[in-house]
């Protein structure tokens, strides 16, 4: 287990108010890791800045093994570097279907005369339908993404994630708008996943984190307040203060 | 492969069969090889109603798939004319030069037939030094790359600057309206050496061919034309279907999304940018021979804009929709200012269609958008396309969550 991806010192200030402050963060390869928080404490945010989206003011953040700063690469090419991301709120693109959705996800080569020119990769079908399989959306490969309910949005997300094949997956609230047996599926599936890389996944729902059975780092006002198993983060008292005493 | 790229768009098959078939139909109508039932004026307007339909469609794979609103796309059209009417001017030139320099007593040295020609084409400028533009005006092989390659390297250094700086949406809009109104008054400039705003004429006259009338070589022209689209046509619908065309809708509906997929958005956008710039080159190459005369008034900000009106007239989006579109708006267009429509006396004023014809497409095109939001090709989807779904899911179980709030995309 080496370190995968390392955020020290890192501080993000939105017109004068304090979302992220001085957050330190280490996830290792391969790992499961639950961030909890109650709302507004930064989660979403410590995505953005992972992902590139949001630029920190101050603080460093490496990752991979030659313990690159990914804080001066765009968007793309972290993604290209093997972070991905599942939004809080299911964003995929809904004037396309199912399959071009995950086939657009792929791993493959993305600059654009490799996607031009490309016939199809033999086998990118056969991935395709190992991914609807096991997001559960076969047979709603060749249906318009907008048409999915918001739980099969996520599903699709998910898929989308697991087709690029990402070293480092970050899943913010991925069980919202899904029945229990969906989450229940749904950790079996990130566990899965955790078993060769890396999974942060910012959830709610305590019944939840509790099946992913990981550590848990709980996040409050931008910086970290406690960190270890569910149990002994839950009888923290701070934790209990500021997010399951509310 | 081809099986399957038809397979894909069955709609590219039934337009090169309409195309084909209003071809055979407009030759067995010309006057030159069929019934002559067609003027060769006529037909003229059609020919260039291909091109400018070979440039709508560049205009919807820019716009109505990828999303970039060019309104600078007709700039690239008319240094197409430009480029492909330098050599014209100067080869006819230096025909009508020679010929009348034989009379001569003593044979001419090159220096003065160069001097002689210069002096025809820039003599309305008062002039008569051929400027650096015009270095290989009298190779037409050279031309011809000039035709693409022009366009496509203006295009290319333009988006980088823009694309790379993220300039998106209207900001993106209006700085390529600045870049057509700045090389239109750059060609305006007599300085420039593009004989300011004569602009180059006599551009129906093609050397070498002076023999053949022009009811045949407008024929020629037009049956090029038609090929260029068809082409073209064939050439967009490969690039935007399969992963390609995917990649890019996607950048038009949310490319911050796209972006986290890992893929370089501005390089799709300059890719973009720049084919179908280079391909609007090629249109103008072949529209402005028919129209006889280019100058730099074509290349106005206007014109790009008229481009974006007939694309979305027609229904951007899908190819076929802005040929619609081209062809029912410029075909109107040449109706109505060309004084064929008949004016309306209201009694106390009447309504020129001259002067009103602009009103007419300017209220034409708000009730499209207002209620026609797909264009006149969007009837099409009443016939083959089930409707679109537009469904917004609810935000899931747990209300405590601020789910609306914080879950805006982006
Ligand atoms: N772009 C932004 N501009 C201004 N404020 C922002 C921005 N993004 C986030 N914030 C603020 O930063 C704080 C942290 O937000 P964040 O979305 O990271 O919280 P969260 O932990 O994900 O909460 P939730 O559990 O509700 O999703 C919030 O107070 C939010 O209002
Ligand atoms: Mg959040």
């Amino acid at each position: 287990m080496s370190t995968l991806l390392e955020v020290s010192g890192v501080s993000v200030t939105f017109d004068g108010f304090r979302a992220i402050n001085n957050l330190s963060i280490q996830i290792a390869e391969p790992e499961l890791r639950a961030v909890i928080g109650p709302n507004g404490a930064g989660k979403t945010t410590f995505m953005d800045i992972v992902t590139g989206k949001t630029k920190p003011d101050e603080g460093r953040i490496v990752f991979g093994d030659r313990g690159d700063s990914i804080l001066g690469m765009s968007e793309s090419q972290i993604a290209q570097a093997g972070i991905g991301r599942k939004f809080q709120k299911p964003t995929v693109f809904e004037a396309q279907t199912v399959r071009e959705n995950i086939a657009m996800a792929l791993k493959n080569p993305r600059g654009p005369f490799d996607v031009l020119l490309s016939r199809k990769a033999d086998n990118s079908e056969t991935r395709i339908r190992e991914i609807s399989d096991e997001i559960g959306l076969t047979d709603a490969l060749d249906f318009q993404s907008g048409a999915l309910s918001h739980g099969q949005k996520q599903w699709l997300e998910i898929g989308m994630l697991l087709a690029q094949d990402p070293r480092l997956l970050l899943v913010d609230e991925p069980a919202a708008g899904m029945t229990p047996a969906e989450r229940e599926h749904t950790t079996e599936l990130l566990k899965r996943a955790a078993k060769t890389r890396a999974v942060v996944v910012v959830e709610h729902d305590m019944e939840f984190v509790r099946r992913l059975n990981c550590k848990v780092t709980v996040l409050h006002e931008g910086s970290v307040l406690a960190e270890g198993s569910l149990d002994h983060v839950t009888q923290n008292q701070d934790v209990i203060d500021v997010y399951l005493g509310r | 492969m081809k099986k399957t790229f038809i397979a894909r768009n069955p709609s590219a098959l039934w337009f090169l069969a309409a195309l084909a078939i209003f071809t055979i139909l407009v030759t067995v109508l010309s006057e030159s090889v069929g019934a002559g039932i067609i003027s060769t004026s006529f037909l003229k307007t059609l020919g260039k109603t291909l091109c400018l339909c070979l440039v709508a469609i560049a205009m919807d794979v820019v716009w109505g798939y990828c999303g970039i609103l060019s309104l600078g796309h007709f700039a690239f059209f008319g240094i197409g004319g430009y480029a492909i009417g330098m050599w014209l001017m100067y080869a006819r030139t230096e025909g009508i030069v020679v010929t009348s320099l034989q009379s001569n007593p003593l044979p001419s040295t090159p220096q003065e037939i160069t001097d002689a020609i210069g002096t025809q084409i820039f003599g309305v400028v008062g002039s008569s030094e051929f400027p650096a533009l015009w270095a290989f005006s009298q190779s037409l092989p050279l031309q011809l790359l000039a035709v693409v390659l022009v366009p496509g390297l203006l295009a290319l250094v333009f988006g980088w600057l823009a694309f790379r700086s993220r300039v998106t949406g209207v900001y993106l809009s209006i700085l390529t309206q600045a870049m057509t109104l700045a090389l239109s008054l750059y060609f305006f400039q007599n300085d420039t050496g593009l004989r300011g705003n004569n602009g180059l004429s006599g551009l129906q006259n093609i050397p070498g061919l002076e023999d053949r009338s022009q009811a045949t070589v407008s024929l020629w022209f037009f049956w090029a034309s038609a090929a260029a689209l068809a082409m073209g046509y064939i050439l967009f619908a490969y690039v935007v279907s399969g992963k390609f065309g995917s990649v890019i809708r996607a950048i038009r509906d949310n490319e911050a999304r796209v972006r986290f997929l890992g893929y370089h958005v501005e390089h799709y956008k300059l890719f973009v940018f720049t084919i179908t710039a280079m391909v609007a080159g090629i249109a103008g190459a072949l529209y402005y021979p028919q129209a006889g005369i280019i100058n730099p008034a074509e290349i106005a900000p206007i014109a790009s804009i008229y481009l974006a009106v007939w694309v979305a007239i027609g229904g951007r989006g899908r190819l076929y929709g802005a040929v619609i579109g081209a062809t029912v708006v410029s075909l109107l267009s040449s109706w109505f200012t060309g004084g064929s429509a008949p004016n309306i006396n209201l009694g106390f004023y009447e309504i020129r269609w001259t002067d009103w014809w602009l009103v007419l497409l300017g209220v034409s095109f708000v009730l499209v958008t207002l209620f026609l939001p797909k264009g006149i090709g969007g009837l099409f989807d009443a016939l083959v396309r089930k409707p679109d779904v537009d469904r917004q899911g609810d935000y899931g179980p747990d209300k405590g969550a601020w789910r609306d709030e914080e879950g805006a995309p982006e």
